[in-house]
């Protein structure tokens, strides 16, 4: 506890509070709320019942209404607490609901019944999570459906990127050749462009291929990104060339070379771009939401938008169906943050 | 333990791929002894410039064809040669500043939204970014933390962002819980029109201020401690050093930080189209989404007008690219001074 509070009140240069130090403390702790808090608020949301959705305001945790199984009825009936006429407090189950009034019955004696206005009746709650919000989408909606093919199209896009763009890396930092220059100048030059730029005639190209509606369409316009053979080349110049002298002296192929002596030694640079291409690929919406017209080659993201733009929006699959998109990116984070943050510092590139 | 398992682990991920390459080898020997050492370079380059070419550089520069053509028909082939009558059709205007007046309302709009948006985005994020940064770079205690909290939602998908403040904003949403509690009134975010612009910029903020403090807080800890030791000796009061070690030794950082930023302000899309839809009517329509809808999702489609609103705006990135390009040019001739 106290390191706790020598942490709270260390403050710059002795005993006094400088301004410095109460713009720290203030920023950091809104960071705190405003950075963690929508996510935690979207996690505790997601697993609300419709009806707690529906609550304003709402409640912090979500609550399910306690029900009792009663002799006689076929469901569970949700129990009430009841203030009876002469001033008693009882918990009552609902047997039947006619406008306003309910007739309320005694559990351990389903023979007393009494009617209530709703008015006068507290539900009774406790903390309980509302999971068929995850299982129903992934079961009886697409959802599952959709989270296949984000996963096979993050997959894919990820081994072809790190294939093609270490290829072309190796080739421009490891060779002297005519028109290197004018190949480093190309894709440099197109380091900038965004999707937006080129959309309408990308997509009359993927039409004319027939990739349109294919998974491979949403695939390969993003592999060949100029990022990463930025970001490799750089990496692979740094590798001295006497190594690969000695290997041709050893009779070593080209292949060879690439496979065996190139990739291994830039393993750090390729994890980054891996990681990279991982939440690139599956974080995509625009392009994904202009080549996928069908439900069935849906990416999350692109079935997350669809279903968030019914007219009548279903927020307890919506809440859910968000975290579970979210979940991988988490897991990068959590695990391989530090690769990440070294990446952006070192390169600018995200 | 834990290292062999993940010893174990990657030798069997990596295994597969050891045997694809050595089934691979023979072959591509066969290729080198007939092609020589110049047919490897092509067979390397090959598949990243085949896709490159085709999905890339083709779209490029079949795009400005494109845009001079007209037609609802999606192949080049079957669409009529109009010339410049596109670009006439975007750029016809009585007075520019009012959309209402022009041929083409939509896309004036657009184009004053993201310059408005552009502009109160990019100041906000860069003064954020920086405050971060700079209090990240003190002596705190468990800054790796600190940091992460900042860089969290960089990560996360437009849509997942779009849609977590679609939900706190919303009119029954935990923020007008909030503002009721205060005793204020509680205000239809993503429905009243200055509102939902400011929801987008801030928005969009939330999700990439982290990755501009990231680039800062690199330049602020490149900064070598020694000069601000001797400036301390010296009697130099903090505001001061601040303005004449700070600030100037963080500028390349700083420069690179607001380009990039640019950038990606005008081309805003993802985030703002989940959170508003570019609307309340069109008070969040942003020039990506005018591309997209006036090219695919409108019924009235267009493509050769969205290719030539896609080309003007790629004229305001190259020019913001190169103005990055000669700013990187002139730190690394500094770098390479020192």
């Amino acid at each position: 506890m106290s390191r706790v509070t020598a942490f709270l009140t260390r403050r710059r240069g002795g005993d006094r509070w400088h301004w410095t130090d109460v713009v720290t403390v203030l920023w950091l702790g809104a960071g705190v709320i405003l950075m963690f808090g929508p996510a935690v608020w979207l996690v505790l949301s997601s697993l609300k019942t419709p009806a707690g959705l529906a609550e304003f305001p709402p409640t912090l945790l979500p609550y399910a209404a306690e029900t009792v199984v009663v002799e006689g009825y076929d469901k569970p009936l949700p129990l009430f607490t009841v203030t009876r006429e002469d001033g008693t407090e009882a918990v009552l189950a609902e047997a039947r609901r006619v406008g306003t009034v309910a007739q309320m019955i005694d559990p351990a004696n389903p023979d007393d019944k009494l009617r209530v206005n709703i008015a006068e009746r507290e539900p009774v709650r406790a903390v309980g999570f509302a999971w068929e919000n995850y299982t129903q989408p992934l079961v009886e909606r697409n959802f599952f459906l959709y989270a296949q093919n984000s996963v096979f199209v993050t997959v894919v896009a990820t081994i072809i990127t790190l294939v093609t763009n270490s290829m072309a890396a190796f080739a421009l930092s490891k060779y002297q050749f005519r028109g290197r220059s004018a190949v480093l100048i190309l894709i440099v030059a197109t380091l900038m462009i965004p999707l937006s730029v080129i959309l309408v005639p990308l997509f009359s190209i993927i039409s004319a291929t027939g990739l349109f509606n294919t998974l491979w369409g949403v695939i390969l316009p993003t592999v060949a990104t100029p990022t990463g053979v930025f970001l490799l080349r750089q990496y692979m110049l740094t590798i001295p060339d006497e190594i690969i002298e000695a290997a041709r002296m050893d009779h070593a192929s080209e292949w060879q070379i690439y496979w065996r002596i190139v990739l291994p030694l830039t393993a750090p640079a390729l994890a980054v771009l891996a990681i990279f291409s991982v939440v690139w690929r599956w974080n995509d919406f625009l392009w994904p939401l202009v080549v996928l017209s069908r439900q069935d080659v849906y990416t999350l993201q692109v079935g997350l938008n669809a279903y968030a733009g019914e007219l009548n929006v279903q927020w307890h699959f919506i809440l859910a169906m968000t975290v579970v998109t979210m979940i991988p990116v988490v897991l990068v984070f959590v695990f391989l943050q530090r690769f990440i943050t070294a990446g952006i510092a070192g390169t600018g590139v995200k | 333990m834990a290292t062999r398992l993940k010893h174990m682990a990657g030798a069997a991920a990596v295994a597969p791929l050891a045997l694809l390459a050595r089934v691979l080898d023979p072959p591509l020997r066969a290729l080198q002894r007939v092609a020589g050492q110049g047919g490897m370079i092509t067979f390397f380059l090959v598949p990243n410039m085949a896709i490159f070419g085709i999905f890339v550089l083709l779209p490029l520069c079949i795009n400005f064809v494109y845009s001079m053509t007209a037609g609802p028909e999606l192949f080049l082939a079957q669409r009529d040669w109009v010339g410049g009558a596109q670009y006439a059709k975007l750029l016809d205007c009585e007075d520019y500043t009012r959309p209402a007046t022009c041929d083409e309302d939509l896309f004036w709009t657009a184009v004053w939204n993201t310059a408005r948006f552009v502009v109160v985005q990019v100041t906000l994020l860069v003064v954020c970014a920086t405050v971060t940064a700079l209090i990240l770079n003190r002596e705190l205690r468990a800054r790796g933390f600190w940091r992460a909290v900042f860089f969290f939602p960089v990560l996360l998908s437009p849509v997942v962002v779009g849609l977590i403040w679609r939900w706190i904003l919303q009119r029954d949403g935990i923020l007008n819980a909030a503002m009721l509690d205060l005793g204020l009134d509680p205000v239809n975010w993503l429905i009243e029109r200055g509102w939902a612009f400011a929801a987008t910029v801030g928005v969009t903020i939330w999700a990439h201020l982290g990755f501009y403090a990231l680039i800062l807080l690199a330049g602020l800890q490149a900064i070598p401690r020694d000069l601000y030791e001797a400036a301390e000796m010296d009697g130099t009061r903090p505001a001061r050093m601040f303005w004449r070690i700070t600030l100037p030794l963080l500028m390349p950082n700083l420069l690179v930080v607001i380009v990039l930023a640019l950038i990606r302000a005008v081309q805003v899309f993802d985030e703002a189209y989940v959170l508003t839809g570019g609307g309340p009517g069109t008070a969040t329509l942003y020039m990506t989404q005018y591309i997209y809808e006036v090219g695919f999702a409108s019924l009235l489609k267009n493509p050769g007008l969205a290719a030539a609103a896609s080309i003007l705006m790629g004229g305001v990135l190259v020019v913001l690219t190169l103005v990055q390009l000669g700013l990187g040019r002139r730190g690394e001739s500094k770098g390479k001074a020192r």
